[in-house]
């Protein structure tokens, strides 16, 4: 029964949290940015530099929602070769070392649809995801891969922002597994950020939609923004940073340079420690 | 294929035609796109907006475009009888001043205070920012910057005519990644902002709404050929980027059984170079920017750059209906390369006095291929959606004249 294994492992996750009276980190890098060997170095290294859950982009041409940090290492990450099918390897990979840490994959619809949905819904499973966020799939489109996935028993994450008013809450929420990604602006990646308390008063009016552990991104870079973020919500999302500091450590001609792995793993240990502080 | 009885029910309520089309977009759109269905829908089934629209078609774009009996391109290809809808004649010069005057109405009537547009050979750009202009409202168009390198006089256009034109640099930096960051700004700027999309493209409901504003070339061109000719044509030929000109042109045809149409893309340096434009031609059906069509896609499902000697044909994908329609055999679709429509461009200008645009130089170069052929009473009606003054630059170049 792989599928309500991998059903648990992030509902385990968020009620360890719970247990432990503190909130999450939620990392998100670009599989296979810069290169295959150096994103599969960061991404065996999150969990023990405190990533609670992982969420792993695959990489596409043209991710609308995404600001210039993640469209730019998107294209790190195709022009170096990277494909769904390493991705998914990178997965599998990752998973042979480390059973507990949930690994959502996170990207747009059509290297999906192009995999095609049967054929990457088990083979996602397989390699040990444990959910999905698909970003141009909004619950109007839930028949394309959102109901298939959730009948595979692979969590289903859906993104609620600003926009979904109370009208529309419910319909965002019907089919959501796992946990409630909360926008915390209306806007793209890496952009703006929003207040502590307005990102609290969100949270809560999600809480009182759904039971689901609810986690804050979009604008957060720091570890005293994080922390803060942890304070109110069930888990903090940072991506943008993570993915700059990726770029920090290219040479000219986009090559890694040796320290890159231990200077974004560090950034991610900054992070945790926020986190981890923030309700002690 | 078996024919259905029409052709003009698409789309359903979820905004599909047959697999195609769709609302594939970031839940901070969603709401946006619900609201501006049924804002949409509302404004269609209400008299005093068709008025205010037929007003301003009237007035301002200058319409009915006349249908042109091309009398020397038909002596000089002997075959079938050809006729232009002159579409060129309107206001701006193309027939995206049709679409941005019901946008922009139906902008004010959902009280939006800031327009932004996307624009590939800047003839959008330019008919957005002019109704921007007309009802003083802020106009942000992004445009790619090879698409700015190549179409200067329509950058400065949109200058003079008051909007801020946001170079893009993502990407290919062509038609599609001034697409994403459109989307992009809307996503940021949902309280305030409208998006005047330019083609048949994108999430429902911009296919059904940007067709119907276009139809205009169509319901006019049908009465006036049963007019001039007493009976309607056999050929409709029209070029096909993103789609609006052709669907335009067919829609009010659909259903005429005996009216045979081609779309035609562009192939670029040539299908077989992998530098073109043809999404239905080499393409498979994809999910980008909303809805799924027919993309240029890799075997991983990333988007491939589009070649065209035309800007506003060097587009990755096609409108949602024209895949319906390419799938259910009801029109055909075909391409025609750089080369044959550069030559088509100045058979045009000679023979007749009109410099089309690289755009329905493409429709022209299918023309001059099939015309031969025909009887002299078949008739061939091609979309002459804008003109070439733009272009006159880049023609010079490929023929490699210097000004």
């Amino acid at each position: 029964m792989s599928g309500a294994a991998n059903q648990g492992r992030i509902s385990r996750r968020f009620a360890a949290l719970a247990d432990e009276g503190r909130g999450g980190l939620i990392t998100f890098v670009t599989a296979g940015d810069p290169d295959f060997d150096t994103g599969t170095a960061i991404l065996g290294g999150l969990p023990a530099a405190g990533a609670d859950v992982i969420e792993l982009g695959m990489p596409f041409t043209d991710p609308m929602a995404d600001g210039p940090s993640i469209q730019a290492s998107s294209l790190r990450a195709l022009r170096s070769g990277q494909t769904l099918k390493k991705t998914l390897a990178m997965v599998r990979a990752f998973r042979a070392g480390d059973g507990d840490t949930p690994v959502v994959l996170m990207g747009y619809y059509n290297p999906i649809y192009i995999y095609g949905n049967e054929a990457f819904l088990t083979d996602a499973r397989d390699a040990g995801v444990d959910g999905l966020i698909v970003v141009d799939l909004p619950p109007e489109e839930d028949e394309e891969l959102c109901l298939p996935a959730i009948s595979r028993g692979l969590n289903f994450i859906r993104l609620a922002t600003p926009t979904t008013d109370d009208a529309r809450l419910p319909r965002v929420l019907a089919n959501t597994s796992g946990f409630v990604y909360y926008v915390s602006i209306t806007g793209i990646t890496g952009a703006k950020s929003a207040a502590a308390d307005t990102i609290a008063k969100a949270v809560a009016r999600l809480h009182r939609h759904t039971e689901l552990p609810v986690a804050v991104g979009f604008g957060i870079r720091t570890p005293e923004h994080a922390a803060a973020v942890a304070r109110v919500a069930d888990a903090a999302v940072v991506g943008s940073a993570l993915v700059d500091r990726v770029k920090a450590n290219l040479d000219e001609a986009g090559r890694p340079g040796a320290g890159l792995v231990d200077d974004v793993l560090g950034l991610v240990g900054d992070l945790a420690t926020g986190v981890r502080a923030a309700r002690g | 294929m078996e024919a259905l009885n029409t052709y003009k029910a698409g789309p359903d309520e979820h905004g599909r035609f047959g697999l195609y089309g769709g609302r594939f977009v970031a839940e901070t759109l969603m709401p946006l796109i619900l609201e501006l269905e049924e804002a949409y829908h509302a404004a269609r089934d209400d008299p005093e907006f068709a008025a205010e629209f037929g007003g301003y078609m009237k007035t301002y774009v200058g319409r009915p475009s006349p249908l042109y009996f091309a009398k020397r391109l038909t002596e000089h290809f002997g075959g079938a009888r050809i006729y232009f809808k002159r579409d060129e004649l309107n206001h701006t010069g193309a027939h995206k001043i049709n679409n941005c005057i019901g946008q922009i109405l139906l902008a004010r009537r959902m009280g939006r205070t800031r327009i932004i547009a996307e624009t590939g050979a800047g003839q959008h750009g330019v008919a957005a920012a002019t109704v921007c202009a007309l009802f003083g409202l802020p106009c942000v168009v992004y445009m790619g910057e090879v698409d700015i390198a190549r179409q200067q006089p329509n950058v400065f256009r949109m200058k003079l005519l008051g909007a801020e034109v946001v170079p893009v640099s993502s990407g290919s930096r062509t038609l599609k990644d001034a697409l994403n960051e459109a989307l992009r700004d809307w996503v940021t700027n949902v309280e305030t902002t409208f998006y005047i999309i330019g083609t048949v493209a994108g999430p429902h409901p911009y296919p059904e709404m940007v067709r119907d504003f276009q139809s205009v070339i169509g319901t006019e061109a049908r009465e006036q050929m049963l007019e001039a000719e007493g009976r309607l044509p056999d050929t409709l030929v029209a070029c096909i980027g993103g789609g609006s000109n052709a669907i335009g042109l067919f829609h009010a045809f659909l259903d005429d059984a005996s009216v045979r149409m081609v779309g035609v893309e562009a192939a670029g340096r040539g299908i077989d170079t992998g530098e073109h434009a043809a999404s239905l031609g080499a393409g498979s059906p994809g999910v980008l920017h909303g809805n799924r069509t027919y993309l240029l896609q890799d075997d991983d499902g990333q988007i491939k750059e589009a070649h065209s000697i035309s800007a506003g044909l060097d587009y990755p994908g096609i409108g949602p209906e024209h895949s319906w329609l390419n799938d259910t055999g009801r029109v055909e679709y075909v391409s025609a390369t750089d080369d044959e429509a550069l030559a088509a461009f100045q058979l045009c200008s000679q023979l007749e006095g009109i410099i089309p645009a690289l755009e329905p130089a493409h429709a022209l170069a299918h023309v001059a291929r099939i015309a031969p052929s025909l009887p002299p009473e078949h008739i061939i009606l091609m979309n002459l959606c804008g003109r070439g003054d733009k272009d006159v630059f880049t023609v010079a170049e490929a023929l490699g004249v210097t000004l």
